[in-house]
C-alpha cells in the first residue's frame, strides 16, 4: 500500500473502541438520524461474530427483542457509533456463534469468562490471564521429560 | 476541458460525513504551471500549455529540455495542452492545482487499463465456457466463428482471442468525494482504470 493511502486508511481507524470478542455482551450506542434530528439508540446483545480487518471490520450483535431475534451488523470504525460498552465477557469456543440462532432459552446461555483484574505489582500476574501460558509450558516440559525418559529406557534396553 | 495529470495511489474506504462507508480511489495530482496561452489568431486553436510533476534532468531529451529552458521552468514529467473555450482566467506562470475539482461533483478519469497479455475469448469478451466433464472437449473454445459456404468467410470484427488490456479507458461521471489541497489528493468514489502508480488524467466535465 502506498504510504499516503496507508496513512489515510489508518487515520480512519477508531482507537476508542474497547476490546471485545464473540460471546461478549455489549451495548452499542448508535447515532440515528431522523429527519434533521440526531439521537442515540442503544442496541444491547451478544456479539456473534467479528469479521474483516482494517477500516472495513464489522461485528454482528444478536439480541432477542420481544421474542423476536434481531441481528444487527455494525461497521467497527463507523463514526456513527457513539460508544461501545462491554457489559459481560462470555466464554465461548468458537469465533462465530451462528449456532446461537438455533438455540433459545436456557440453552442460549453463555458462560462468563474470567474478568481481567488490574493488579498493581507486576511480579504477580493476574490469575486469569498469565497462569494459562505457564500451565501449558509446564505440561510441555513434563512431556519433554517423559520423552527423554522413554528414550533413555530404549537406550538402556538396547 | 481543463484537467490535471497525476498518479493513482491506490484504493481504500473512508466514511462520508453522513457516516456511510465509501470505497475511494486516491489520486495524487501535482500542481501544473501554465507555460503558454495558445490563441486562435496565431495558433489556430485556443488552449493552455502546462507542465506538471517532476523529472530528472538526465531523463530529458533535447526537445524537452529546450521547452523547459525557453519557459524557464524546472523539468516536468508531464507537458500537456488543454483545449479551452477561452484563456481569460489564465496567465503565464499561473498554478493549477486540485482546487479546480473542489466545486465539481463529477469528473472524467482516463487511465491505461492493466495489461492481460494474449487472452482467450472468455476473459477478453466474456464468452461462456463449455462443460468441463462428461467427455466434453469444449472447455474454453470460442465456438463457431461463422456459417459455411455462404458467406464463405469470417466477418470482420468477429470476437476472438488476442491482446487484452493495456488500453486507454475513459470513465465519465465519477463522483468526487473529497479534495485534499495540502497533499494534492483527489478522492474519487469507486475504481479508476489502471494499476496503482499508473498515470491518470482527471478532467472536468
Amino acid at each position: 500500500m502506498h504510504p499516503i493511502v496507508s496513512s489515510i486508511h489508518h487515520g480512519n481507524l477508531r482507537t476508542d473502541i474497547p476490546e471485545f470478542r464473540a460471546g461478549d455482551t455489549i451495548s452499542v450506542d448508535f447515532k440515528v438520524i431522523e429527519g434533521a434530528k440526531e439521537r442515540i439508540q442503544t442496541f444491547t446483545g451478544v456479539v456473534i461474530q467479528r469479521r474483516g480487518n482494517g477500516v472495513s471490520e464489522t461485528f454482528t450483535v444478536r439480541k432477542i427483542s420481544n421474542n423476536i431475534p434481531v441481528e444487527r451488523i455494525f461497521p467497527l470504525n463507523s463514526p456513527r457509533i457513539a460508544a461501545i460498552k462491554v457489559n459481560r465477557l462470555g466464554k465461548v469456543r468458537r469465533a462465530r456463534l451462528f449456532y446461537m440462532r438455533d438455540l433459545s432459552g436456557k440453552a442460549a446461555r453463555i458462560k462468563e469468562r474470567g474478568v481481567k483484574v488490574d493488579v498493581a505489582p507486576r511480579s504477580e500476574p493476574p490469575a486469569g490471564t498469565a497462569s494459562a501460558p505457564t500451565k501449558s509450558s509446564k505440561i510441555k516440559s513434563a512431556k519433554a521429560a517423559a520423552a527423554k525418559m522413554a528414550g533413555a529406557k530404549v537406550e538402556a534396553s538396547v | 476541458m481543463l484537467g490535471l495529470i497525476g498518479t493513482k495511489l491506490g484504493m481504500t474506504q473512508i466514511f462520508s460525513t453522513e457516516g456511510n462507508m465509501v470505497a475511494v480511489t486516491i489520486i495524487e495530482l501535482p500542481p501544473a504551471t501554465v507555460l503558454e496561452l495558445k490563441n486562435k489568431e496565431k495558433d489556430g486553436y485556443v488552449a493552455i500549455k502546462v507542465a506538471s510533476g517532476s523529472k530528472k534532468e538526465k531523463h530529458l531529451n533535447k526537445a524537452e529540455s529546450g521547452v523547459f529552458k525557453k519557459h524557464n521552468v524546472a523539468p516536468a514529467r508531464w507537458l500537456t495542452e488543454w483545449r479551452l473555450d477561452d484563456t481569460k482566467e489564465f496567465a503565464v506562470g499561473n498554478k493549477i492545482d486540485v482546487s479546480i475539482f473542489e466545486k465539481e461533483k463529477e469528473v472524467t478519469v482516463e487511465g491505461t487499463s492493466k495489461g492481460r497479455g494474449f487472452a482467450g475469448t472468455i476473459k477478453r469478451h466474456k464468452f461462456q465456457r463449455g462443460p468441463s466433464t462428461h467427455g466434453s472437449q469444449n472447455v474454453r473454445q470460442p465456438g463457431s466463428i461463422g456459417a459455411h459456404t455462404y458467406p464463405g468467410r469470417t466477418f470482420p470484427g468477429q470476437k476472438m482471442a488476442g491482446h487484452h488490456g493495456d488500453q486507454k479507458h475513459t470513465i465519465k461521471n465519477l463522483d468526487v468525494i473529497k479534495v485534499d489541497l495540502e497533499k494534492n489528493l483527489l478522492f474519487i468514489r469507486g475504481a479508476v482504470p489502471g494499476a496503482t502508480n499508473g498515470e491518470v488524467i482527471v478532467r472536468k466535465q
